[in-house]
């Protein structure tokens, strides 16, 4: 298990979906990656791109002006 | 053991894609959904943008229908290969800057190519006959089949029946009895064919899958091309077209200007990228100046910004306006009055 992270932030809604989707590619299960957003359509996107191809979503969290999603990596 | 057969769904969101999906997969084969980003796309963020659609929830339906029909969605971006489409289309353009046909056959030839990288069988579109003036005439269908390479590896569920047999069909994957013969604008048939399906809940059949189907949008983009001389585009000047109202008061510059506080807020991240206009002695959403804007431009700006501030029946307004080049000019101005905003200026 490793920890990753990605910068999505000023990126407009599909834009942060496709980097994770793009990102989690390369990355193994059960890694952990968080995702830096600004966009609150994520909050409704990734949460729904990680059900439908197999990875959780661990928890968001909101800092300043940043949307945090933490993902855990599926057997996909 | 038959070998279980694969297809790849151009999912758009809306409900004809989602209908033919469907059709596929209560047959038996594995689908798996494709959405191409072109960047015009309608869609989440727009409503993210605005305030007025605060209510609505904000989803992608593009993962939506996947997750309702519970199928994996692969979301590709495509924005920098789609600007020859825009730029360049063969075909020509539809009502409006939509380059339909080049599209069509760009996405489907794309999906092409993801079956052969990723050893899916066919392809499925929800492509109705006569649907759309353009590229989905009978006479254009096999155009895109053609031309993206896909031939008979193209199947179109929901009007399958009026078109040659392809290839799922030939090979017994599907039976041609289980496809539609839908035509036309109608909406009527896939609505009951949804209802059939127990599909609820869709996104409602809007006039196109993007943004340059839109008039308005269209005449945004035809006056960027027009003022820089250059077709050329990035992806932040064609999601700036989406944001504000557009008015271009001189030939050499433009404003954006925000229309609530959620566009306000969205521009607000380009701050650092364009010289700024702020009526700071009322509440006013900030505005970008796109263009070649310089001092001798400030006054009439400033004129207009107040005229979309709070302070529109003040005597006087004080306006901050930050150059590009860090430079910062303060002015006291009298707010324009309506009538002085003239129509032309609107883009
Ligand atoms: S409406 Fe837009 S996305 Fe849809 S086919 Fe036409 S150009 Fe392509």
């Amino acid at each position: 298990m490793s920890l990753h992270e990605l910068d999505a932030r000023r990126l407009i809604c599909p834009m942060p979906v496709i980097r994770t989707q793009d990102k989690i590619k390369a990355l193994a299960p059960a890694d952990i990656l968080i995702v830096y957003c600004t966009d609150p359509g994520v909050k409704q996107d990734i949460p729904a791109w990680c059900e439908i191809n197999g990875h959780e979503v661990l928890s968001i969290e909101y800092e300043a002006r940043d949307i945090i999603v933490t993902i855990k990596v599926g057997h996909t | 053991m038959t070998k279980q057969r694969k297809a790849v769904a151009l999912i758009s969101g809306g409900l004809d894609s989602m209908l033919a999906t469907k059709l596929v997969m209560d047959a038996g084969i594995h689908v798996e959904g494709i959405n191409f980003f072109t960047g015009f796309c309608v869609e989440g963020h727009t409503h993210a943008i605005r305030n007025s659609d605060k209510d609505k929830v904000k989803r992608n339906n593009a993962l939506w229908v996947a997750k309702e029909l519970g199928i994996k969605l692969h979301i590709i971006d495509i924005v920098e290969e789609y600007k020859d489409i825009v730029i360049n289309p063969k075909h020509g353009y539809g009502a409006n800057l939509n380059p339909c046909l080049d599209c069509k056959v760009f996405m489907v030839k794309k999906a092409y190519q993801w079956i052969i990288d990723n050893d899916f069988d066919f392809i499925i579109t929800g492509e109705v006959i006569g649907q759309r003036p353009m590229s989905q005439r009978k006479a254009t269908m096999p155009i895109v089949a053609e031309k993206s390479g896909a031939l008979d590896r193209l199947l179109r569920p929901l009007c399958a029946k009026n078109l040659p047999e392809t290839l799922p069909e030939r090979e017994g994957w599907i039976n041609r009895e289980s496809l539609l013969d839908i035509s036309g604008r109608g909406r009527s048939k896939q609505i009951a064919l949804a209802k059939h399906l127990n599909i609820e809940d869709y996104a409602q059949p809007a006039g196109g899958c993007c943004f340059l189907t839109d008039k308005a949008y269209s005449d945004k983009l035809k006056d960027m091309w027009q003022t820089r001389g250059d077709k050329d585009y990035t992806l932040d000047d064609i999601m700036l077209l989406k944001v504000g109202r557009h008015l271009r008061p001189r030939p050499n510059y433009k404003l954006i200007i925000a229309r609530d506080e959620g566009e306000g807020n969205y521009l607000e991240g380009y701050k650092r990228d364009f010289t700024t206009i702020k009526v700071t002695s009322h509440p006013s959403a900030l505005i970008l100046v796109q263009g070649e804007f310089t001092e001798t431009d400030a006054l009439l700006a400033a004129q207009i910004a107040g005229r979309y501030s709070q302070g529109r029946n003040a005597a006087e307004v004080a306006v901050t306006i930050k150059m590009l080049s860090g430079e910062e000019l303060n002015l006291q101005v009298a707010p324009m009055a309506a009538k002085n905003v003239l129509e032309e200026w609107y883009v």
